[in-house]
């Protein structure tokens, strides 16, 4: 590509406080480069509006680099944008033609609740890691670490569930707004390896339990989550999580 | 530029043969009975490695906690990107390892600049984090037989890196962060996220609580206890362009700094060899490629400065493999410091390639060739798919391209063994402190040290404080004068932002300050140009004063008054590090002084006058600060010049 870069529309949920009113905005932003990435465009945009005198979109952000989960951004309805396995900072404006319209939109569910502008406040994910995603071990009391044998299958499983970067992007483009894919990865990820076996009845129970309390929707298996997800949790561990579930409830004292 | 105080510093360390100074010291420290722990409260600021292991270890043992985190959720600190591993001396390969040699190639790797019996308590807790992670259900790689698989890390001989994949500080932290979480719903820790600490409150010389501001509706909060642990990582983002996350500073750290802790070694940089090169003047942060890429990846430029082809067309024989050619014992996987410098000089020299001629090539066609695709892809393959978002190029076809970047900053904080800084009751752990990676760090050990810190060093000396001054210190309510003073100062630094009103973006001067210091205060520096860094950065800070535009009020949400708030503090910072560095007359790790290098350009120390520690006291924003060394000594690892040739 030369040096002209792309002209754009973008169409920005503005939103001055919880409380408040939000609309969408119109901003027509020129000679943006390919090579940018979303969030720098945004970063040009704000400045623009810092010159204009209009104050800049609000929008979560930190790493930068795919993994610290910050990043929120519904963009033209898909989270995280069009690319797949993707963050919204590891999206790239090549993915976009001279002339486009972007939509720009929060995270939209009830246990999501706006701050500002594009930022929504997700500690209700952090509360339900505290129901039960963990394993009960004080700092002092292990063991020596190869005391405990793990297959490699069953710990490339775990890891694979681990990698939830806890983003929030499975609620989003769920249209019932759960939070099964998120909970489902943390609580397989424990139910694949041996450490999580002692607490594993209680930690299911806990979970989904704190999920419905903060107003997450229930799941109906249509798999937007994986499709949006930008570490690639696989719906199998919904799967995984049911099993558990079920497991709990019929099988174990906690779920009399 | 400065003035000498007259005594030494002294780090307290304890008594006894190396080995046993961590348990002599644990010997002597005072103990806080079960039952009264739960009288006590600590504040600990920053969520990362470090403050989540301390915050989660804390509650455990019964003190009540408060952790604090800008970010919205604690999993988020940016411990969260590191990529590698974390180094651990179990000597499960069989091939050699002990406590002794991870000691030994982290005070070598140093350059002689650590506290010798920290990095040597470093090395002894090292084994129980790893077998503190995995009972936490840390996803370790393993073997086909379930064992716990290693890596090979740069600096060093043997395998002694743990890693899950290519996101092992993700893992880690989120273990940490399990364990946090699990004592918030046991109701011993209260979560303060979205907060940013604005001040320290001390009273009589003594600790006290901090001030913070609540980054959703800018209300400022006084919070009080009888101790603070600070964990708030590194301050690579005055350079703005960093590997750093975007919202890492040095506004915590300098606000105790200006209430009396003194500053250790600001000028000790970490230029990190393997980053994605900068594309364009929008940039907004550098992405690192991890230092285990070099395990398999090979670096190389061209032999000839004008060879126009693609990367490969270039024949073999064309090739100039610079770090195996220099560095034949240790090859590409030389610490990072010098593996820095060498691509700069390569570039600098006209060698580099790309467009803007400033990088150089590591390539794994070897690698592949031998391996397969797929072992690369399973060792790999998060960091690849990485490199190819950004770039739009395939590394498992054409090399990767890569130039250093700034990365992580050994300077910090100075700390006794203990991990006291000079102001009692407040500690400081991880990157937030200067004690264990003299003046560069080997790959693999800030993880490392983070949870040495948390789980295993801080959890005992803080006891310490707590014993000793603990039931003296009567409960301050939010009318106590000190109280009162760092509300109001904390108010009025916000206010006196916000009333600038100017024509310039803080982003705009952000800018301006990291290019001076990517200037004058980066990879290669030398007096004349740290004592303009110094002129410049002061005029800058008057720009800022001046000029800033920050739109908005200070009772909201406001991410622009967040990172003036911050840059306002990063061009006090600059100066202290552009002193810092034009004190230091040698060259030394991460810091290379034109000036004084060797003939075939590697770093010339001068033992004899700069073996010490510099720790810095603030005598007000603009006057010359004080310092007092800490003597470095060396007794278990003879001083000696680094060679990995």
């Amino acid at each position: 590509m030369s040096g002209q870069g792309m002209n754009l529309t973008l169409r920005v949920w503005r939103q001055a406080g919880s409380e408040a009113k939000g609309e969408f905005r119109f901003y027509q932003l020129n000679n943006v480069s390919e090579h940018m990435s979303f969030l720098e465009m945004l970063d040009v945009l704000n400045e623009r509006l810092i010159k204009l005198g209009e104050e800049p979109v609000a929008f979560d952000h930190d790493c930068r680099e795919g993994i610290c989960g910050m990043c929120s951004l519904m963009i033209n309805g898909q989270a995280h944008g069009p690319d797949n396995e993707t963050t919204t900072c590891q999206l790239h404006m090549r993915r976009f033609r001279d002339g486009d319209t972007i939509t720009i939109e929060p995270w939209r569910a009830k246990a999501f609740p706006v701050i500002r502008d594009l930022v929504v406040d997700r500690t209700s994910l952090d509360r339900v890691i505290s129901a039960g995603g963990f394993v009960s071990i004080n700092a002092g009391n292990a063991p020596d670490a190869n005391c405990l044998l793990v297959p490699k299958q069953d710990q490339e499983k775990a890891m694979d569930a681990a990698a939830c970067i806890g983003c929030g992007a499975c609620v989003a483009a769920c249209k019932n707004a759960s939070a099964m894919l998120f909970t489902s990865a943390k609580v397989s990820q424990m139910a694949l390896l041996p450490q999580g076996k002692p607490e594993r009845a209680q930690r299911v129970l806990k979970m989904v339990a704190q999920m419905d309390e903060e107003g997450f929707g229930s799941c109906t298996n249509t798999s937007e989550c994986e499709a949006a997800c930008p570490a690639g949790i696989s719906v199998d561990n919904i799967a995984r999580l049911n099993r558990e579930y079920l497991k709990a409830v019929v099988f174990s004292d906690e779920g009399v | 530029m400065f003035k000498v105080a007259d005594a030494p510093l002294d780090g307290r360390v304890p008594d006894g043969p190396i080995a046993d100074k961590w348990d002599n010291r644990k010997n002597e420290l005072k103990l806080v009975s079960q039952n009264n722990k739960r009288k006590y409260d600590v504040i600990v600021v920053g969520t990362g490695l470090a403050g989540a292991s301390a915050a989660s270890s804390l509650a455990e043992m019964g003190y009540n906690v408060k952790a604090f985190c800008f970010q919205d959720s604690p999993r988020r600190a940016h411990s969260i990107a590191a990529q590698g591993g974390i180094n651990a001396a179990k000597n499960y390969p069989n091939d050699g390892d002990s406590i002794w040699r991870l000691f030994y190639d982290t005070v070598k790797g140093g350059d002689f600049r650590a506290r010798e019996s920290n990095v040597f308590r470093l090395a002894s807790v090292s084994g129980s984090i790893i077998d503190q992670c995995v009972a936490q259900g840390v996803p370790f790689a393993r073997e086909y037989g379930g064992t716990l698989s290693n890596r090979t890390f740069g600096g060093a001989q043997v395998s002694r890196t743990f890693y899950a994949r290519g996101q092992t500080g993700q893992q880690l932290l989120l273990g940490a962060y399990s364990s946090l979480m699990r004592q918030v719903g046991a109701g011993k820790v209260t979560l303060m996220p979205r907060r940013e600490m604005m001040d320290l409150i001390v009273d009589e010389g003594v600790t006290r609580g901090i001030v913070c501001r609540n980054l959703k509706t800018g209300e400022m909060e006084a919070h009080t206890g009888h101790a603070v642990v600070l964990a708030t990582g590194g301050y690579g983002n005055v350079f703005y362009l960093s590997t750093n996350a975007k919202g890492c500073n040095v506004t915590a750290a300098w606000r105790c700094h200006r209430r009396g802790a003194y500053f250790a070694n600001p000028c000790y940089t970490q230029i990190h060899p393997t980053c994605i090169p900068v594309s364009g003047d929008y940039q907004s942060k550098l992405t690192l490629m991890s230092e285990s890429l070099r395990n398999d990846g090979r670096v190389w430029v061209p032999k000839s400065a004008d060879d126009k082809r693609a990367p490969n067309e270039i024949p073999e024989a064309d090739r100039d493999y610079y770090l195996e050619r220099r560095y034949p014992a240790f090859g590409n996987m030389v610490p990072r410091d010098v593996a820095s410098r060498a691509a700069k000089e390569r570039c600098d020299e006209g060698f580099g390639v790309g467009e803007t001629k400033q990088a150089v090539y590591l390539d794994f066609k070897h690698a592949i060739e031998r391996d397969g695709e797929d072992v690369i892809r399973s060792k790999y393959g998060n960091l690849f798919h990485m490199y190819q978002k950004i770039t739009a190029e395939n590394p498992y076809q054409v090399p990767m391209r890569i130039y250093p970047a700034v990365h992580y900053t050994m300077g910090g904080l100075w700390v006794d063994y203990n991990l006291e800084s000079s102001v009692p009751g407040l500690f400081v752990l991880g990157e937030a402190n200067f004690s264990d990676h003299g003046a560069n760090r080997l790959g693999a050990s800030a993880l490392m040290q983070g949870l040495a810190d948390g789980y295993f060093v801080l959890p005992y000396t803080v006891g310490d404080h707590i014993g000793k001054h603990g039931s003296s210190l009567k409960p301050l309510g939010n009318d106590h004068p000190v109280v009162q003073e760092a509300l109001e100062s904390a108010t009025s630094r916000v206010n006196s932002i916000l009333a600038v009103s100017g024509t310039k973006s803080p982003d705009s001067i952000h800018r301006q300050l990291g290019q001076i210091m990517w200037d004058k205060c980066g990879m290669a520096r030398t007096a004349a140009g740290l004592k303009q860094a110094a002129e410049e950065i002061r005029a800058l800070r008057d720009v800022f004063w001046n000029e800033v535009k920050v739109l908005g009020t200070g009772d909201s949400f406001n991410q622009n008054l967040e990172h003036a708030g911050r840059l306002a503090d990063f061009l006090e910072f600059a100066e202290l590090f552009a002193t810092d560095a034009w004190h230091r007359e040698e060259s030394c790790g991460g810091h290379f002084r034109e000036e004084h290098q060797t003939e075939d350009n590697e770093a010339r120390r001068d033992d004899d006058n700069f073996c010490y520690a510099a720790a810095w006291e603030f005598q007000g924003v603009g006057e010359q600060p004080v310092l007092h060394k800490e003597p470095m000594e060396f007794n278990e690892v003879a001083l000696s010049t680094r060679s990995y040739k």
